[in-house]
């Protein structure tokens, strides 16, 4: 499965990538919402590319921040099969509250352990026995 | 340093006496972690000297907190997960049909170590039920200081982001400074008691259903078969046991039977089972 790893840290999108390379899927880097659009875009929306069928999506990023991403994702039919999870250290409950309403359907808090991004992939049945399902 | 043969024949001593825990030959790496923070504690740079100085000066409180580290179990909301998609899509089915005049279920969560599996339970149990029906959910574990922590339900960023759904951590807990405490609502449902799994249960029950996951991993063959058997006699007759994935009671106690639920197994005492269970083993209150 395509995996879409939106965050500003390159070191950031490093340890997703490892942690969703390892469970078997591939991988689509993007440095903000903005080039992450772009290439939804380019590549599948006018490409007719594969849809990717997850992004991880950092919250505070230059140009489209994250809320602003997954609502743009929200917003187009052609792309409702993408699982958003939101991957970022705002931590207050009014924020996972809004990122859910803006149709993110999970969210990892920062700091976190690769299990938790595992956990949580599972949970939406996207990974069962550690590889992708 | 690396524990003797002798330290860890105390140690494994200990734990097997005061808990049924059987630490073959081989733990020793176990021990060492374990009990690293201990002897910390203690002042003393290595496990070898914490030991030693256990066995030479004999205190129940330190020997409690050795049978504890030894016992604290890794936990995390929804582990394994399919379990308690079972129990939504199998079980609650099962007994909303048996229980329509009581409509209260009890759920007993052995060796609930600091609460997660109670509290996912709760949350499962809140968002499943029709109007008009209670649950009690009974927490239980060896460890006073695991008692504690779940009875306080507070946790940390990490373990929130352990395996509890997004929806739910917003919607039954509360943010409370670092950490995140189950709302009132939840905890008002739940509750916690010390209970050795190896020695005889205080009177408790009937449940209509029982977790009791990842810890007969650790007994020998016939405390398995003591615990089950005693889990047998809180069990309503047609309960359902829940156990780790890698339990069993075939081969152990055949007044269980096992049923497969989607993609996991559950157990149920056999007709037969269930009229040898003598009514006085099924405990009251």
């Amino acid at each position: 499965m395509l995996t879409m790893v939106i965050d500003d840290s390159r070191a950031m999108r490093l340890i997703l990538k490892r942690i969703v390379a390892q469970l078997g899927f591939d991988v689509v880097e993007a440095g903000d919402g903005r080039q992450a659009m772009d290439y939804l875009e380019a590549n599948v929306l006018e490409g007719g590319g594969e849809i990717p069928g997850l992004a991880l999506v950092d919250w505070n990023m230059p140009e489209m921040n994250g809320l602003e991403f997954v609502t743009a994702v929200r917003a187009e039919p052609r792309l409702r099969g993408m699982t958003l999870m939101m991957v970022t250290t705002e931590s207050e409950q009014s924020q996972i509250v809004r990122a859910l309403a803006s149709g993110a359907h999970e969210y990892v808090i920062k700091p976190f352990t690769p299990d938790a991004i595992i956990d949580k992939l599972a949970l939406l049945g996207l990974v069962s026995n550690g590889v992708a399902a | 340093m690396t524990l003797t043969a002798q330290e860890f024949a105390f140690i494994s001593g200990l734990v097997r006496r005061d808990a049924a825990i059987v630490l073959e030959a081989g733990k020793e790496y176990l021990v060492e972690a374990r009990l690293l923070p201990l002897a910390r504690q203690s002042g003393l740079p290595t496990v070898s000297e914490f030991v030693n100085r256990a066995q030479q000066r004999p205190e129940p409180e330190m020997h409690a907190k050795i049978v504890d580290a030894l016992t604290t179990n890794e936990t995390s909301f929804f582990r394994d997960g399919e379990p308690f998609k079972q129990l939504v899509d199998t079980v609650l089915p099962d007994l909303l049909a048996r229980r329509a005049a009581t409509r209260t279920i009890k759920i007993w969560s052995a060796a609930s170590s600091s609460g997660q599996e109670p509290y996912t339970l709760a949350m499962v149990l809140q968002d499943s039920l029709p109007a008009g029906w209670t649950f009690d959910i009974l927490g239980t574990d060896i460890s006073t200081e695991m008692l504690t922590r779940a009875e306080a339900g507070q946790y940390t960023q990490l373990e929130v982001n352990r395996g509890l759904p997004a929806p739910l951590l917003v919607k039954h807990f509360e943010r409370n400074g670092a950490h995140w405490k189950v709302t009132p609502t939840l905890r008002a449902n739940v509750s916690f008691r010390r209970l050795n799994l190896a020695a005889p249960f205080p009177p408790m029950g009937p449940f209509d259903i029982v977790f009791i996951r990842n810890v007969l991993i650790y007994f020998d063959v016939q405390t398995k078969r003591t615990v089950l058997q005693r889990v047998a006699g809180t069990l309503r007759p047609d309960g359902w046991l829940f156990l780790g994935s890698a339990e069993t009671t075939i081969g152990i106690d055949d007044r269980y039977e096992r049923v497969v639920a989607g993609r996991t197994s559950a157990y149920k005492l056999r007709a037969s089972a269930r009229a040898a269970t003598p009514v006085s083993a099924v405990g009251k209150g």
